[in-house]
C-alpha cells in the first residue's frame, strides 16, 4: 500500500435485514485531499462512514484506515481519526470546555495536555471567548463548529465529517466551509459527505457520487463534468449580426456543442474557458458582441445530468 | 479470512474511569438527586429520632442499641429499613432509566463511541457511577445515624453492632444494584427515558406489591392441601416461601432482617423439635448470621451480573444510528 494512501476499502458491504445500503464500495483517500461523498439521502454514505470508523460490522470486504483494520483496531483507528457525526449533541447542562474535558479524559490526555489543546481547538475554531459559556445558549453553526473543536482534540491525521454543513444558514454554511480550507492547510485529511452538492464543490478536492449503496463517479467535479455534461464550461453569448456565427464559434477548438436558445443567443458547450476565442470569432464574422458569460459547471447538473441519461438506459 | 483470527485491541475497559467521574458528577449535581437525597435524609433524621426516643427506657437491657436504631418503629412511623425497601429501589430507578437512551437522546451517542473506547467501559462505567453515588449516599446516612444514635443515646456501639450495620450497609447497596442494573436494561431497551421509568417501577411494583399474592395462589395450586395434613400446609407454605423469595424485595428484607437482629435463627419454618436446646432470644455470632444470609447476598448479587449481561448483549447488538 502506497504511504500516501490514508483510507482504502475494498468490496465493501452492508446488508440491513436484507436491504442493502452499502455495495461493494471501493474507495481510495489520499493523504491531505478533501473527499466529498456526494449523493442523496439514503445512498449509504452515513453507513459508509460508520463502517470506517469501526462503529458498525461490514457485511462483506475490508477497510484499511491509516493502515489499520477498524473491526479489529477500532481503538487505534478512533485515536487517529476524529469523526463528526451527523446529529452532533454536546451535554447542554454543561460548559463547551467541560464537554471538551470529557472528550479529553476519554481519549486518555493528561490534565495540562488537555487544557492546552482545548485552547487551542477552541481558538482555532473561533469559540475562544465562549469556552464557559453552557452548549444550551449555542446556536447551531457553534455547535457545529464545537464539534470540530472536539475532534480537533485528538489532533487526528484525518476526520470524517457527516453532513458538516446541513441545516446550517448560508454564511454559517461559508464559515463552516473556511474551517475545513483551513484544515486542509494544516495538513489534515478530510473525507466529507453531504447532499447539498454546491455547498461542498467548492472545498472538495475530489468527490465520490453515491447512489442506491454504489458509487457510481469518482473524480475531480471537473473530471466529472467533462465526462457526464460533455463540456465541462457553459459560455453564453450575445451578438447581433455577422455572418455564420454559429458556424464559427462551432469550429473553435475545444467547443463541443453549440446551440441557440434564443435570438442572437448562443450557448456554448466546451471543454475549457474559452471566453477569450469565442468573443474573438463573433468580431472576425463581422458581429457585434453584447455580453459573454460562463457558467461554471456545478455538480448538481453533473448529478441530475447522470440521472436522467442513467433512467434512459436502465 | 486472517482479520478474524484476531482478538480485538486494547483493553475493554479504557476510558472507564473517565466515564464514572464524569457521570457520578452528572449524579451528585443533578435536581433529580438532589431530591431523592433529601428525601432519604429526611426519612432517616425523622424514624431515627423517634427511634431513639422510643429507645431510651430500654438502654440499659440491650446488647444491640445500635441495631435497634434502624429497626425500630414508633407509630406512626414505620422504621427506617420500612423505608429504604422502596427508596433504595427508586433511587437506583432515577439513577440509571436514562443511562443509555438519554445519550441517544443528546444525540452524544455517536460523538461518545467515536472516542477510543469500547461501549463496555461506556455500560460499565454508567453502572459503576450509579452504583458507588448510591454507595455514597447510603455511607452518608449511616454516618449519620450512627452519631445520632451515639448522641441521643449515649452509648458507643460495640465491634460487632458496627460490623453488622456495615454489612446491613452493603446488603443495601447491592440490592439498590438490582435495581440499577434493571433500569439499565430498560434505557437501552427503550427509546424514551420515560418509558424506561414507567417500566422498572412497573416490575418494582411487581415485586413489591403483587409478588407476595402470586406467589400464595402458585403454592396453592402446585402444593395443594387435600386431606389437611399438616405435613401439606408445611409443604404449601414452604413453596409460598421459595416462590417469593424469586422477588429481591423478599431477599433483601429477610437479609436484613437476619443481620440486624441477631436473635433471628432461621429464615424458613423451624419446628418445634429443630429448636430443642436451643436458648431462645439468645443472640447469634456474626458469622452465623452471615451464613443464615449467604445464599441471599449471593442471589441479590446474581441477579445484578444476569440483568447487566443481559444489558451487555443487548447493547453490544444496538445499531448507532437512531
Amino acid at each position: 500500500m502506497a504511504d500516501d494512501v490514508v483510507l482504502e476499502s475494498h468490496g465493501l458491504t452492508k446488508h440491513y435485514n436484507g436491504f442493502v445500503a452499502v455495495d461493494n464500495l471501493d474507495l481510495t483517500v489520499r493523504r491531505g485531499e478533501v473527499f466529498g461523498l456526494l449523493g442523496p439521502n439514503g445512498a449509504g454514505k452515513t453507513t459508509t462512514i460508520l463502517m470506517l470508523l469501526g462503529l458498525t460490522e461490514p457485511t462483506a470486504g475490508s477497510v484499511r484506515v491509516l493502515g489499520l483494520d477498524p473491526v479489529r483496531q477500532p481503538l487505534s483507528v478512533k485515536t487517529h481519526v476524529g469523526y463528526l457525526p451527523e446529529s452532533l449533541g454536546f451535554y447542554d447542562g454543561l460548559t463547551a470546555y467541560e464537554n471538551l474535558i470529557y472528550t479529553a479524559r476519554l481519549n486518555g490526555l493528561r490534565r495540562d495536555e488537555a487544557q492546552e489543546r482545548i485552547a487551542s481547538a477552541l481558538a482555532q475554531v473561533g469559540l475562544g471567548e465562549v469556552a464557559d459559556k453552557r452548549v444550551a445558549t449555542f446556536s447551531r453553526g457553534m455547535r457545529q463548529r464545537l464539534g470540530v473543536a472536539d475532534v480537533l482534540i485528538k489532533r487526528p491525521q484525518l476526520i470524517i465529517m457527516d453532513e458538516p454543513t446541513q441545516g446550517l444558514d448560508p454564511e454559517a454554511a461559508r464559515d463552516f466551509l473556511g474551517i475545513i480550507r483551513r484544515l486542509k492547510a494544516d495538513g489534515i485529511t478530510i473525507l466529507l459527505s453531504s447532499h447539498l452538492l454546491h455547498q461542498v464543490q467548492a472545498v472538495c478536492d475530489r468527490v465520490g457520487l453515491f447512489h442506491r449503496g454504489r458509487m457510481v463517479l469518482e473524480g475531480t467535479v471537473d473530471e466529472l463534468a467533462r465526462r457526464v455534461l460533455g463540456g465541462a464550461y457553459r459560455i453564453q453569448v450575445e451578438a447581433e449580426g455577422g455572418v455564420g456565427v454559429e458556424d464559427a464559434l462551432r469550429r473553435i477548438r475545444g467547443v463541443v456543442n453549440v446551440t441557440c436558445p434564443g435570438r442572437n443567443l448562443y450557448e456554448l458547450e466546451a471543454e475549457d474557458d474559452l471566453r477569450p476565442e469565442a468573443a474573438r470569432t463573433v468580431v472576425e464574422a463581422g458581429g457585434r458582441l453584447l455580453s459573454l458569460k460562463v457558467e461554471l459547471p456545478s455538480l448538481d447538473d453533473v448529478y441530475a445530468r447522470y440521472f436522467e441519461k442513467e433512467e434512459k438506459h436502465g | 479470512m486472517a482479520k478474524r483470527s484476531k482478538a480485538r485491541e486494547g483493553s475493554p475497559w479504557t476510558g472507564l474511569w473517565a466515564v464514572v467521574f464524569k457521570e457520578m458528577a452528572d449524579h451528585l449535581t443533578s435536581a433529580r438527586m438532589l431530591i431523592l437525597q433529601a428525601l432519604i435524609l429526611v426519612t432517616a433524621v425523622g424514624t431515627v429520632y423517634a427511634a431513639t426516643s422510643n429507645l431510651r427506657d430500654t438502654v440499659a437491657q440491650d446488647r444491640f442499641l445500635l441495631l435497634k436504631l434502624f429497626t425500630t418503629a414508633q407509630q406512626p412511623l414505620p422504621a427506617f429499613v420500612g423505608f429504604l425497601g422502596f427508596l433504595v429501589p427508586l433511587v437506583a430507578i432515577a439513577l440509571a432509566f436514562d443511562a443509555i437512551n438519554g445519550e441517544f437522546n443528546q444525540r452524544t451517542m455517536a460523538r461518545l463511541l467515536a472516542q477510543p473506547i469500547y461501549r463496555d467501559a461506556l455500560l460499565f462505567g454508567k453502572f459503576l457511577a450509579g452504583l458507588f453515588t448510591l454507595a455514597l449516599v447510603l455511607t452518608t446516612i449511616w454516618l449519620l445515624i450512627v452519631g445520632m444514635g451515639i448522641l441521643g443515646l449515649g452509648v458507643p456501639p460495640g465491634g460487632e453492632e458496627v460490623a453488622r450495620s456495615l454489612w446491613f450497609l452493603a446488603l443495601t447497596v447491592f440490592y439498590g444494584g438490582v435495581w440499577l442494573a434493571l433500569a439499565l436494561v430498560f434505557s437501552i431497551t427503550f427509546r424514551q427515558p420515560a418509558t424506561a421509568a414507567l417500566a422498572s417501577i412497573a416490575v418494582w411494583l411487581f415485586f413489591t406489591v403483587f409478588w407476595g399474592i402470586i406467589a400464595d395462589l402458585l403454592a396453592q395450586f402446585l402444593r395443594p392441601v387435600r386431606v389437611g395434613l399438616p405435613i401439606e400446609f408445611l409443604a404449601q407454605a414452604q413453596m409460598a416461601l421459595m416462590l417469593s423469595r424469586i422477588s429481591p424485595n423478599t431477599l433483601y428484607s429477610e437479609a436484613i432482617l437476619a443481620m440486624l437482629n441477631p436473635a433471628v435463627r432461621s429464615l424458613g419454618f423451624v419446628l418445634p423439635v429443630q429448636l430443642d436446646g436451643a436458648i431462645l432470644g439468645a443472640p447469634l455470632p456474626l458469622d452465623q448470621s452471615l451464613a443464615l444470609i449467604w445464599p441471599h447476598l449471593t442471589g441479590l448479587v446474581a441477579v445484578t451480573i444476569l440483568l447487566f449481561a443481559l444489558g451487555y448483549v443487548l447493547f453490544q447488538r444496538q445499531e448507532i444510528r437512531a
